[in-house]
């Protein structure tokens, strides 16, 4: 089976963020509890975009906050 | 020395643009320049890009205008793929005593002086955050540092180049990307060409090197700056002034 959406931006985060995989759920905010700093969300935003070939408006970036957030704005959007 | 590299130079049809662009050509960049009206200049500059074998592109673009400016970085990136330099050179000069400064004359030195360097930046700062790499050199002016009778909406404008360069040295630096700023003094273009002689000859006067710099001079600096060579230097102010001032 292929890999999920979730599993994909699991993976860019724990490498980005170098962060434990069991740490990256889909509850977890981004800056709070993974504690990324505003220019790694940028960051990962354009990984994300990369990996997905989505485009994620400066309006749309600022609404996220949880990994769920990310997972369910690609999802909606490919 | 920039093998396979590319750049963008705003303002880059004549004076010390163009000569930025044609060093940077040399260097082995392909070059893209903005220009603002001067088609005929434009096409020039062009053509001795194009004469030193690398690829070149000039677009009319209004830098003040963020619908222009980032039509253009799409064009740029759609047709060579990536943008490695950035070259903040776009000026203009409205010169006035304060007091007789009129509102649209602030509003465009700032616009186009000040405000086109922030969207130009903003415009590349995606990607080459995606790149992991980049250099972003801003053409201000000793001006900038010293404030100059007849230039305060200029010198603001050139001033606050300077704080707009060290903040995105510091948000960008991570993401290998280097900010300088290049604060030239009396250098001999179209732009000083229209001064009285009384005030050259008063500039002159003040210079230890005792001559006016030319556009090749900035162009070397800038082009050390683009280059490999320069990755350890970011957030900086490098002055090309003969000695004029000593901050």
């Amino acid at each position: 089976m292929a890999e999920t959406t979730f599993e994909r931006v699991k993976g860019i985060i724990v490498e980005h963020l170098d962060v434990d995989k069991e740490a990256v759920t889909l509850d977890a905010s981004v800056k709070d509890d993974l504690g990324a700093d505003s220019l790694d969300v940028v960051d990962l935003i354009l990984q994300f975009e990369d990996e997905f070939g989505v485009e994620i408006a400066d309006e749309e970036a600022e609404k996220i906050s949880t990994v769920g957030d990310i997972v369910n704005y690609i999802e909606n959007n490919l | 020395m920039l093998k396979e590299k590319v750049a963008v130079v705003t303002g880059g049809s004549r004076g010390i643009g163009r000569s930025i662009a044609i060093n940077l050509a040399h260097a082995g960049a392909d070059v893209v320049i903005f220009y603002a009206g001067n088609q005929q200049a434009a096409e020039e500059t062009l053509q001795q890009i194009q004469e030193t074998g690398q690829k070149g592109l000039a677009l009319k673009v209004d830098v003040s205008d963020s619908e222009q400016v980032n039509a253009a970085f799409k064009e740029v990136v759609s047709t060579f793929g990536r943008i490695d330099i950035l070259v903040n050179n776009a000026g203009i000069t409205r010169d006035n005593l304060l007091i007789r400064i009129k509102e649209d004359d602030w509003d465009q030195v700032i616009d186009t002086n000040l405000k086109g360097v922030f969207l130009c930046t903003k415009a590349v700062s995606r990607p080459m955050m995606k790149q992991r790499s980049g250099r972003i050199i801003n053409i201000s002016s000793v001006v900038g540092l010293t404030g100059g009778v007849g230039q305060a909406n200029y010198s603001a404008a050139k001033a606050g180049i300077l704080g707009l360069t060290k903040s995105t040295a510091k948000e960008l630096a991570s993401r290998g990307i280097t900010v300088n700023a290049v604060a030239p003094g009396f250098i001999v273009t179209d732009m000083t060409d229209v001064l009285p002689e009384e005030v050259k000859k008063e500039a002159l006067d003040r210079i230890p090197l005792n001559r006016f710099g030319s556009a090749e001079d900035v162009a070397e600096l800038v082009k050390f700056l683009a280059s490999d060579a320069a990755s350890y230097i970011t957030g900086q102010t490098i002055q090309v002034d003969g000695g004029l001032v000593n901050s």
